[in-house]
């Protein structure tokens, strides 16, 4: 069945007319464009809306959906935003291998620009932060809205829209930067059209989550709810203050942020460690906090400590960006105050973490024996140490070795690999069976495999780049007995030779499980009966309700 | 205090307001002021905005994401201070949009680079960096050989005069022919360009070849430049241009 299957009629003809205006919208980008790089783009979106153009057309005799289906979930959405996590997942880990390779072998780099290390870097990072996390927060997010409310999506046609609409920015913006488009702003690369083509889809985001929210037969808000609508309003808020600026030309992609020097410096890391906040911790924590006591069939441990963990998450972390300007020519005073906040986050923090891993006491049997909780059982546990670590390297004096050094790449790598992708796969193994009518993934055995790929792969990984970054640190600072400095820089670059082997390695078994695990999402879905009826439908009881 | 919460979890906007409002808070208190102290941050007096040519090395040092690799920002550590030089000042990126002060040195910080090495070295450096430090495992460029872009270069001038950046009107319609004479040390334009950015900036054939004008030509001026917009990081130090 096609996903335009699901539409009724009139549905139909407003997504047929949104499929022209986005044709339209291309080939305005491509006629107009005076550069290269947005015509390019413009020709993917009208490729892109001529495709839905047919697709959409092409459904349109089919029967319509039963009218009943006010009383079913809407999870296809999901199961085309689970397609696109894995894609994207394949896609930014492969990336992230190839130039972790190429610090080890520079001379295999192509003498072609675009294979070069620089513009494949944002690849892997906009292809896992973004295409990664970004689709299996929207796609979990549908999920677990609709089964905390009880009630169907509010809209069918929207769902679409936004999963469609951002994986058209994710699009645009690893294909810019292999192009040679680029902002540079680091995890705020993509360029200016780009950028306001995302404000819309998340608009259209949040709108269909209040309304959804507004149709719940539930009182109450369940806590994964909150962690989500933190995550779309403060990402909102982040990418449009981040991203202000002024196109050179309406022609090209091309632009020059409002921001300058020390204050662009502020409002970059503001953006960037918020990015961690808001898009790699509060939405996945809201992953969490419905998945975790789903899976192990335990109510959250503590309602109260979820609370104080929500709000003190909120508050203190948008403070803390400036701990990455430690001895910067940022005011002192702003180091200070983002120092501290720092090290006060980590209470809430460990609180989160804490809440997560008490919520398994009575299911350690299940942890054992079922490697899906066991992913998120891992998750939690990397969520508690990476926040140590960040709250750590956040200090001062440690910040003045650790900082520029590989510990940063290591410490990211911990909490996106351990923490963010380990309750991604927990997630997707508990909800990929259930919207296709079935008890368990098509391969559980793969799960297992997966799991010990994970965690194997991320161990290497993680202990390597700490051993690095030490090792740089410290060479960096060393004095001899003439009071000269111990090393030049290239002797700490040949010392890291070793350790950018071994994460290559590591980093090289974690997408070999997430293969395996699109190949098991893409066997469960192919074989689950058409038509199928959610199973977890309303009865379900709710967690910590 | 828990009673009003289980009352705000029924109200969505309730929810949607208390994200807001305790979110705003930090940035609010961190980055207002830097607004206003940025009116008492003297902008010292000899600090030029770049030329044409080396903004324009400027975009391509973006295009090919050099600041994954290397900062622009030495630290107050005294280790920094001997292996770089003067720690950088807010003044020195005043003009920059976006600055790339950076976050990671898998090469070395390259803040006060400017004419430490020969345009040959860089030439060199850039096309095979092993043929010039064995060791080095920074990627190679050999395609910024070919010739320099310069369709937008009076329009990028032009958007950062509107941001703040001091061009005049005459630097932004003199862009193009201005960053053609930079790397053409005996053309007619080159006294031109001295007389509009000073007469501290290098006017050569950074490419090592006159008649044309190369992504190479625009790097290199750009790395040349780097740490030389402005004497004050030496001053500060305790007077002296060493």
């Amino acid at each position: 069945m096609t996903a335009a299957a699901t539409l009724d009629q009139a549905e139909r003809q407003i997504a047929f007319g949104l499929s022209v205006a986005l044709t339209l919208l291309g080939l305005l980008m491509a006629a107009s464009a005076r550069h290269g790089v947005m015509a390019v783009h413009g020709t993917m979106a009208l490729m892109l809306g001529l495709y839905l153009v047919f697709h959409i057309g092409g459904a349109f005799y089919e029967p319509e959906p039963a009218k009943d289906r006010q009383h079913q979930y809407y999870d296809d959405p999901t199961r085309f935003g689970i397609y696109m996590t894995l894609i994207w997942a394949i896609i930014g880990m492969a990336a992230g291998v190839w130039v972790a390779a190429l610090l080890y072998w520079p001379e295999v780099t192509p003498a072609v620009p675009w294979t070069s290390f620089g513009r494949l870097r944002p690849v892997h990072t906009t292809g896992v932060i973004f295409g990664f996390g970004g689709n299996a927060l929207i796609a979990t997010s549908f999920y677990v809205l609709q089964r905390t409310s009880r009630s169907r999506l509010a809209d069918s046609i929207n769902p679409w829209f936004v999963l469609i609409g951002f994986n058209l920015f994710c699009t645009w913006a690893v294909t810019g930067y292999v192009m040679g488009s680029t902002q540079s702003k680091e995890y705020a690369e993509a360029e200016w059209y780009a950028d306001l083509w995302l404000v819309v889809v998340w608009v259209t985001y949040f709108v269909l989550y209040i309304r959804t929210l507004a149709r719940r037969h539930e009182p109450h808000i369940y806590v994964a709810n909150w962690y989500y609508m933190a995550f779309i309003l403060v990402v909102a808020m982040l990418h449009i203050v981040n991203n202000l600026a002024l196109p050179v030309s309406f022609g090209a992609a091309d632009s020059f942020t409002i921001w300058a020097g020390v204050q662009d410096a502020m409002i970059q890391w503001w953006y960037g460690h918020n990015a961690v906040a808001f898009f790699l911790t509060a939405g996945f924590l809201g992953m969490l906090y419905y998945f975790l006591p789903v899976r192990s069939g335990r109510p959250i441990w503590s309602y109260r400590l979820s609370i104080v963990s929500f709000w003190g998450i909120v508050f203190f972390y948008i403070w803390v960006g400036s701990h990455h300007l430690h001895y910067t020519a940022l005011p002192y005073w702003v180091q200070t105050l983002g120092m501290t906040f720092s090290v006060m986050l980590l209470v809430p923090s460990w609180a989160s973490a804490g809440n997560a891993i008490a919520t398994l006491n009575g299911a350690w049997h299940k942890v054992r024996d079922d490697a899906t909780l066991r992913f998120m059982f891992v998750a939690a546990v990397f969520y508690g140490l990476s926040t140590f670590e960040g709250s750590f390297l956040a200090i001062r004096p440690v910040n003045s070795l650790s900082h520029y050094t590989d510990w940063t790449v290591g410490h990211v790598h911990s909490g996106t690999l351990g923490w963010v992708a380990m309750i991604i796969f927990g997630a997707i193994y508990t909800l990929v069976p259930q919207i296709s009518g079935r008890e368990n993934m098509a391969w559980p055995r793969a799960i297992e495999w997966h799991f010990w790929l994970a965690v194997g792969g991320t161990l290497i990984y993680v202990i390597a780049l700490w051993n690095a970054g030490i090792t740089q640190g410290l060479m960096w600072r060393a004095y001899d007995e003439n009071g000269a400095l111990s090393y030049s820089f290239v002797q700490s670059v040949q010392a890291m030779a070793p350790y950018y082997l071994l994460r290559t390695i590591g980093g090289a078994m974690f997408p070999t499980g997430a293969i395996l695990c699109a190949l098991n999402c893409w066997k469960t879905f192919r074989d689950a009966p058409p038509l199928l009826e959610p199973r977890d439908k309303p009865l379900m009881a709710q967690p910590a309700e | 205090m828990l009673k009003l919460h289980y009352n705000l979890e029924k109200v969505s906007m309730g929810l949607v307001a208390g994200i807001i409002l305790a979110a705003s808070v930090g940035g609010i208190v961190e980055i207002a002021p830097l607004f206003m102290i940025e009116e008492t941050i003297e902008i010292p007096e000899d600090m030029r905005p770049h030329t044409p040519l080396e903004l324009a090395g400027r975009e391509i040092y973006i295009r090919e994401g050099c600041y994954a690799c290397h900062s622009q920002m030495v630290r107050s550590l005294a280790d920094e201070l001997d292996r770089y030089g003067p720690y950088s000042l807010a003044a020195e990126s005043a003009y920059d949009h976006p600055m790339l002060w950076g976050s990671k040195r898998t090469g070395p910080d390259i803040a006060r680079l400017g004419e430490k090495y020969s345009d040959d070295w860089h030439r060199a450096h850039l096309i095979n960096p092993r043929d010039v430090v064995p060791a080095s495992i920074m990627p190679s460029y050999p395609w910024l050989m070919r010739s320099l872009d310069t369709q937008l270069l009076s329009r990028q001038l032009g958007t950062l005069a509107r941001l703040g950046v001091p061009y005049d009107d005459d630097m932004i319609a003199a862009a193009v022919a201005d960053a053609r004479a930079q790397s053409q040390p005996e053309a007619d334009g080159a006294d031109a360009v001295r007389e509009r950015y000073g007469d501290d900036i290098a006017v050569r054939a950074f490419d090592s070849d006159p008649s044309q004008l190369t992504e190479m030509d625009a790097l290199v001026a750009y790395l040349q430049s780097l740490g030389t917009l402005t004497n004050a990081p030496y001053q500060t130090l305790g007077g002296g241009s060493e």
